[in-house]
This record gives C-alpha cells, sequence and structure tokens, in this order.
C-alpha cells in the first residue's frame, strides 16, 4: 500500500482548465518560418498553435525551426512545417490526463480547447509544475491562516473566563476505536500552537484516561478537554462501576484488568501512575463505587509545582 | 539513521507509509504494555513490539514515534494497517525475536531512552 501524496492527489483533482497558459500567441499557415522566429523570441516560448479562420490546423514548435535553419527553409511557411492536426487536451480534464498524454507522445506542448473545440490555452510540462506548486502554495497558506486564527481565539474573543471546550463520547469496550478522542484532543492543541510538551502530557493523560473508560466501565462514558487561556483540563466521566479503593488503585502495577485485555498490552496497571505523572494537578473521585470522575489539570505557562 | 535504512540492513518488511521512511529515528523503546510505551517513549522512536492490534497505532500516532517494528511473525490485524496508512505511522515486521530486533538495532547506534 504506497502513500498517495498530495501531488498525486492534485493531479486528478485539478483540471487542465486551471493550469493552462491562458493567452496564447497563435500564427497562421502563411507566417514564414523567418517570422515564426521573431514571434517565438519576442515572446519566449517555444511553439504554437496554427490558426486559420478561428480553427486549430496545426502546431509548430522550436524543433520545426530549427530543422528549417539547418535546411536553409526560413522562407518556406508554417503551413508547410507544422503538424497537422495537433492532439489537443480538453479544458475539463483533469491534469493527469496531461501527465499521461506527456508520457504517451513525443510533443512538448499540447493546445487546449473547450467542449465546442475552441482554443483556450496551450499546455506544457513548466505549466503543469507551475500549476501544482500554486496550488500547493495556497493550501499551505490556508493551513498556517487556520492555525493564525486558532491561535488567536483568546485575545479576540474577551470574555472574563474564556475556555474552550471539547466533548467526546466514548464506548465502553470499544478497542477499534480507542484513543480517537486523544488524538483529536491532540490535533486541536497542536493547531492552537501549544508546545511539544504540552502537547504530549495532555496526550498521555488522555489517552490514559480514555483507556480506562473502555477498559473498564460497563456503559461508557464522556472525555471533556477544557482549553483555557492558562491551563489545559481533561475531565473523564463515566457512570460506573466505579473504583472501590482508589489508594489501592492509584498503586502502580495495581490492575483489575481481565487476562484477555492484558494480553493485548492493556491494563498494565500503570494508567493512573502515567496520569498523575503528566498532572500538575489530579483529582480522581469515586464515592459508593456508582461512577467515577477524573479531574486533570495541566498548566500552560507556569512551571510545574509552582503556583 | 533512518526507518527506512534501518528496514534495509534488518530485512524488515515494509507494510505501511512508506512516504514516512526517511525521518531520522531519534532512538529506540521496546515493549508490549501500552502504558509503558505512552510513559517511556519519545518522539522520533522506533518501537519494537509483539503486538499487532490497531491500539498500536494511536499510541505511536499519540507519541509521534517514528514507526513500529511487529516481531515474531505477528501478522498485523487489517484494521491496524488501515489506520496506520491512514494517519501515516510506519508498521514493519520481522520473523526476528524482540530481543534480536532491539540487538540488531543497537548495534547500528539506535540507542535507548535511559542510555546517553
Amino acid at each position: 500500500m504506497p502513500e498517495i501524496t498530495r501531488v498525486q492527489e492534485l493531479v486528478y483533482e485539478i483540471k487542465i482548465e486551471e493550469v493552462r497558459t491562458r493567452n496564447v500567441i497563435t500564427v497562421i499557415p502563411r507566417t514564414s518560418m523567418a517570422e515564426l522566429r521573431e514571434v517565438l523570441r519576442e515572446h519566449r516560448i517555444s511553439g504554437a498553435p496554427v490558426m486559420q479562420n478561428d480553427q486549430l490546423v496545426g502546431i509548430i514548435s522550436v524543433e520545426d525551426l530549427i530543422k528549417a535553419l539547418a535546411g536553409g527553409e526560413m522562407k518556406a511557411k508554417v503551413g508547410e512545417k507544422m503538424t497537422p492536426n495537433p492532439v489537443t487536451l480538453h479544458a475539463d480534464e483533469p491534469v493527469v490526463t496531461a501527465v499521461d498524454y506527456f508520457a504517451k507522445h513525443d510533443f512538448g506542448r499540447f493546445p487546449v480547447v473547450d467542449k465546442k473545440g475552441k482554443l483556450i490555452g496551450i499546455l506544457t510540462r513548466g505549466d503543469i509544475i507551475e500549476g501544482l506548486l500554486k496550488k500547493l502554495e495556497v493550501e499551505y497558506h490556508e493551513e498556517e491562516i487556520r492555525r493564525y486564527r486558532v491561535s488567536h481565539i483568546f485575545e479576540d474573543i474577551v470574555s472574563n473566563r474564556t475556555s474552550l471546550i471539547l466533548r467526546y463520547d466514548v464506548m465502553a469496550s470499544d478497542f477499534d476505536h480507542a484513543g480517537e478522542a486523544s488524538s483529536k484532543i491532540k490535533r486541536a492543541l497542536s493547531r492552537l500552537g501549544a508546545s511539544p510538551q504540552i502537547i504530549r502530557r495532555t496526550a498521555i493523560a488522555a489517552y490514559e484516561a480514555e483507556m480506562n473508560i473502555i477498559i473498564h466501565t460497563d456503559t461508557g462514558g464522556e472525555m471533556v478537554a477544557e482549553i483555557q487561556p492558562g491551563q489545559i483540563i481533561i475531565r473523564a466521566v463515566d457512570t460506573g462501576p466505579g473504583i472501590p479503593d482508589i489508594e489501592l488503585a492509584m498503586q502502580p502495577g495495581f490492575s483489575t484488568a481481565p487476562e484477555w485485555i492484558r494480553e493485548l498490552g492493556f491494563g498494565a496497571g500503570m494508567g493512573l501512575t502515567n496520569i498523575q505523572r503528566c498532572a500538575d494537578e489530579m483529582q480522581l473521585e469515586s464515592p459508593g463505587g456508582r461512577w467515577t470522575s477524573l479531574e486533570v489539570v495541566i498548566y500552560l505557562n507556569r512551571r510545574r509545582g509552582e503556583k | 539513521m533512518t526507518l527506512e535504512e534501518l528496514g534495509r540492513q534488518l530485512s524488515l518488511k515494509v507494510h505501511t507509509a512508506v512516504g514516512k521512511l526517511r525521518t531520522e529515528v531519534t532512538g529506540g523503546y521496546a515493549a508490549d504494555l501500552l502504558s509503558c510505551v505512552m510513559a517511556k517513549a519519545q518522539a522520533g522512536n522506533v518501537w519494537v513490539t509483539l503486538q499487532g492490534h490497531p491500539n498500536i497505532v494511536a499510541v505511536a500516532s499519540l507519541l509521534d514515534l517514528a514507526g513500529v517494528i511487529i516481531t515474531e511473525g505477528v501478522a498485523p490485524d487489517p484494521a491496524t494497517l488501515e489506520k496506520a496508512e491512514e494517519q501515516g505511522i510506519p508498521i514493519l515486521t520481522t520473523p526476528l525475536t524482540t530481543f534480536t530486533v532491539v540487538g540488531k538495532l543497537s548495534a547500528l547506534g539506535v540507542r535507548g531512552v535511559d542510555e546517553a
């Protein structure tokens, strides 16, 4: 399964219409090769479609010119030296078609026509490369803008206590989607411009809390990430069966996970220990063994241990 | 050393994320308990494990690991490969045991998180 790159996707997404050169310099059959030389030189192009009465009748290139020059035929007409009835590309075809054409045919350029066969541009390999680069640049720029906007939420939207709250439902025993809530929280923090260390600590704490809901609860629970200007709060709340002895549960290596779950590598009894290691504040409650609520706070600006 | 070079030296089979093999590996970590991996493995590390279920992808992705080497001929679940491809996590496999793989990685200069 090879990875498909963004460029490969773009080749299918973008239409020839978007990358073609729009202002086409054309010549007519009666143009002489000497005149053609001037046209190519003046516009710094390597070929031109040949038009007669608004109809595309051929294409002439710098290669044809060189041959004429070598053969002393500069007075000959373009109409005699051109490639008649050239292979054309349709504007609404994807760029990948053009890539195939360049590989299949030995031409340096293709005239681009619309649905009615009218000439509306020309396409070279250079046009394709330039078009793809522009598109990639635009997309990169859009991602930058998105990052910028997100990281300014807390400056642009003013209140006494602004916070961004992300809620995720976590199903019991749903190992197929295990870690998805944590991954989404991680991505959100990355977009918000949090530092790699903060992202790492939050991701680890969120993952362990998420896994606890998946492994140990009867009916699942909810994960909430609350992002405030100065701290991140992760809350994991479920509806049971609860933890009878929190002190025991907090001991590294203590686990109540069944054997089959341990075989998958879960339930090592290190989850709560990991959470505690990543948290600046941690509160675990499970009154009467009916439900469990875990709250983890990670400071964004203060050093750990500082108040 | 990159994951691509390590894969070649150890004759590992690459299953996913071929485009992500050129990143430099920052070190290595081996364990089959996910919480231990969460606690210790560092960004850019290669992780050697016996586990082949989809959650290894979540762990690798959350920690920004360079990739996962699955040992002893364990065939990763199809769901694991699908997820790994989607999230750009290279999964490599080998019939060798974890011990042998780690020994070879160490000989090639890949250091553990507790080694200087």
